[in-house]
């Protein structure tokens, strides 16, 4: 087992009845880095974060802190804290009093906690506001109590169920960007656990992407992007268009797959054993794809398609279009170099085979 | 016109309110205050006095058998809420779906039943004759019968009985409204069991269990059968002395003030325990 790893898993499994929650995951998260679970709900992801801070057991697999088996140790003695969903501020105390509750339990003197309570205020942006309720505050500050509360424990660990869930959206975006630099300011692991990939790919060093108890693919932000492991990753993580079809030949990498109106498609291939004869999903993101075979360069792929509405949405701006009753999203560029575009009106649609991924048909 | 419509059936629809507060509560204690201040002279002449308060100070029979009744229902009080704690924990919290209706239902059942029954029920059970008494022969840990009944005990176990559903319900009440992430971030944080009850369970639940403890205290204050029928003769209950003094003595002017000293003096002890406990009335009556 690396030595530098904070949290490793082996195996874990936990069964509700005949369903396992978690389902063989097995994880490693170096210090100081910003682990990420992003899933859809009921993916299990809540369940495995319950495993690591005690408040469930695994039927099977272990849970190593810093090379210490955590499997039989109870919540409030393992060095893990959690930032809970709805954060569960203690309502009857003061802000100081729900940040001094863990002191105390550490039997940290009464001035050396006040020390503490003040100074972890000022790093996470709170000062002096100890003697207020917790009910007071904004939700964004009270958020940064509900961290507060746990780094001021100095946690090998800290867990994050969906913290920002609660908050409008832009201070959910302010607080993506603050939490990243909470963690590299305390050098803290965080293991975060999310089903917006956004702030997954925002904030984190590694994502795991996890589905029915199990994890898809582990890797960094981009790659996770670039080159998604699975279908299943390629449409959760960021828009995605999907195509499908048979594959009719491969050749260096690139498949080349005939949809069901005759036309033919390539990309690279992404999964193993895909033969000619197969059923296979091509998957090209919307900023791939460009208006005119001149864009995209030689040995580009095309599909001929039908504008059916164009939709502004400043940098993010998409027209959608259709071919053989699939919709494709294409995203529009904003420096003028958008053709213009009447719904009804044709498009050809190109992309480089080296940006589009193909998959064997996943068994739904 | 629609203004005048809408404060008559305001006003009708308070009427039954006003009309239960005004006849039943207002007018009688009224009558009880005049009464208790007339002094009666002679078989047909009254005056205006405080003797019958003296008497409460100067006769020391009476303050002692308040201060032993108050003494009593605060230690009954404490009693129902220790036992009602852990039952109301589990109704609230552990209990899922219909286990949580029965349990409810099985807490509430004894109340179909009037006071006098439930305590009638209680003295089959610790009489001399009765079933733990017959049990205790039966299994040789006694030689002859034994008396359960008439005694301080007895009095506190059919006080606690009586006030259990009401220190329950409020319980219930509060601890249904806890998030049970907070219990996890007590222990998360490091808080053992006791931590946790102490600094995050209890301070939750406070207005409930000073709701609660507030309705069981004066239940308990001003019951009158449940000490009488187990306490027997010696029970020395304040209510009792009322009673004796309306009815046995005749004397209603001394019966007046004594109830309308029990009165004064229980929201005393009520105010007092809502300043000791940092709790407004306001804030437990929601």
């Amino acid at each position: 087992m690396a030595t530098e790893s904070d949290l490793s898993c082996s195996g874990l499994v936990r069964r509700f009845g005949n369903n396992a929650a978690v389902d063989h995951v097995s994880l490693d998260v170096p210090a100081g880095t910003f682990f990420s679970i992003l899933g859809p709900s009921g993916c299990g992801k809540t369940t495995l974060l319950r495993l690591l801070a005690g408040f469930d057991k695994p039927d099977e697999g272990d849970i190593f802190i810093r090379g210490q088996r955590m499997n039989e140790v109870p919540p409030n003695k393992r060095p893990v804290n959690m930032v809970f969903q709805h954060l569960a501020l203690f309502p009857t105390m003061t802000v100081g009093d729900n940040i001094g509750y863990g002191l105390k339990r550490k039997k940290v003197p009464a001035a050396e906690r006040r020390k503490r309570i003040a100074q972890v205020l000022e790093q996470v942006g709170l000062p002096e506001l100890e003697n207020r309720n917790p009910q007071e505050l904004s939700g964004g500050q009270r958020q940064r109590v509900a961290l507060a509360r746990c780094l001021v424990l100095e946690p090998t660990l800290l867990l994050l169920d969906e913290p920002l869930g609660a908050l409008d959206l832009k201070l959910r975006e302010q607080m993506k960007i603050e939490l990243k630099h909470l963690q590299k300011q305390f050098g803290t692991t965080f293991v975060y656990i999310t089903h917006d990939q956004s702030e997954a790919m925002v904030m984190s060093d590694q994502v795991a992407v996890m589905k029915n108890g199990r994890f898809e693919q582990v890797a960094p932000p981009e790659e996770l992007y670039r080159q998604p492991a699975t279908p299943f990753v390629a449409g959760f993580v960021g828009d995605n268009n999907r195509l499908e079809g048979t594959v009719v030949s491969v050749a260096d990498d690139v498949a080349n797959v005939r949809l069901s109106d005759g036309a033919v498609v390539s990309g690279r291939v992404a999964s193993a054993g895909l033969a000619p004869g197969a059923q296979a999903e091509l998957y090209i993101r919307p900023e791939s794809l460009s208006f005119s075979q001149k864009a995209a360069g030689e040995g580009s792929s095309s599909l001929q398609t039908r504008i059916r509405t164009t939709l502004f949405d400043g940098a993010n701006s998409r027209v959608e279009a259709e071919s053989n009753g699939q919709a494709l999203f294409a995203r529009l560029p904003q420096d003028g170099t958008a053709p213009a575009l009447t719904p009804d009106g044709h498009l050809e649609l190109s992309w480089d085979p080296d940006l589009a991924r193909v998959f064997g048909a996943s068994p739904q | 016109m629609n203004s005048s419509v809408g404060r008559f059936s305001l006003w009708l629809l308070l009427a039954p309110f006003l009309l239960w507060i005004v006849l039943l509560v207002l007018v009688p204690h009224l009558q009880m205050l005049r009464v208790s201040f007339q002094v009666r002279e002679s078989w047909d002449t009254l005056a205006w006095g405080l003797e019958q308060y003296q008497n409460f100070f100067s006769e020391s029979y009476y303050w002692r058998t308040f201060v032993r009744t108050g003494v009593m229902s605060l230690f009954t009080t404490f009693l129902t809420l220790l036992i009602a704690f852990p039952i109301a924990w589990y109704i609230a919290r552990l209990a899922r779906g219909r286990s949580k209706g029965i349990l409810f239902l099985a807490c509430l059942i004894p109340f179909w039943a009037s006071e006098l029954v439930r305590t009638y029920g209680w003295m089959i059970l610790l009489r001399e004759s009765g079933l733990f008494s017959s049990w205790l022969q039966v299994l040789g840990w006694v030689d002859g019968p034994v008396e359960m009944l008439y005694n301080d005990v007895a009095v506190i176990i059919g006080l606690v009985y009586n006030g259990l559903l009401f220190m329950v319900v409020p319980l219930v009440t509060t601890l249904d409204g806890m998030d049970e992430n907070l219990v996890e971030a007590g222990y998360d944080l490091g808080g053992g069991h006791g931590t946790v009850l102490r600094e995050v369970v209890i301070p939750w639940a406070m207005p409930g269990i000073v709701s609660g403890c507030i309705v069981v205290f004066m239940l308990t204050l001003g019951s009158y059968l449940t000490p009488v029928l187990m306490g027997g003769k010696d029970s020395a209950w304040f209510t009792e002395q009322i009673f004796t003094q309306f009815i046995t003595r005749f004397n209603w002017e001394q019966g007046a003030a004594l109830g309308v000293l029990l009165l004064v003096l229980s929201s005393l002890l009520v105010w007092l325990g809502l300043k000791l406990t940092g709790q407004s009335l306001r804030k437990v009556m929601g």
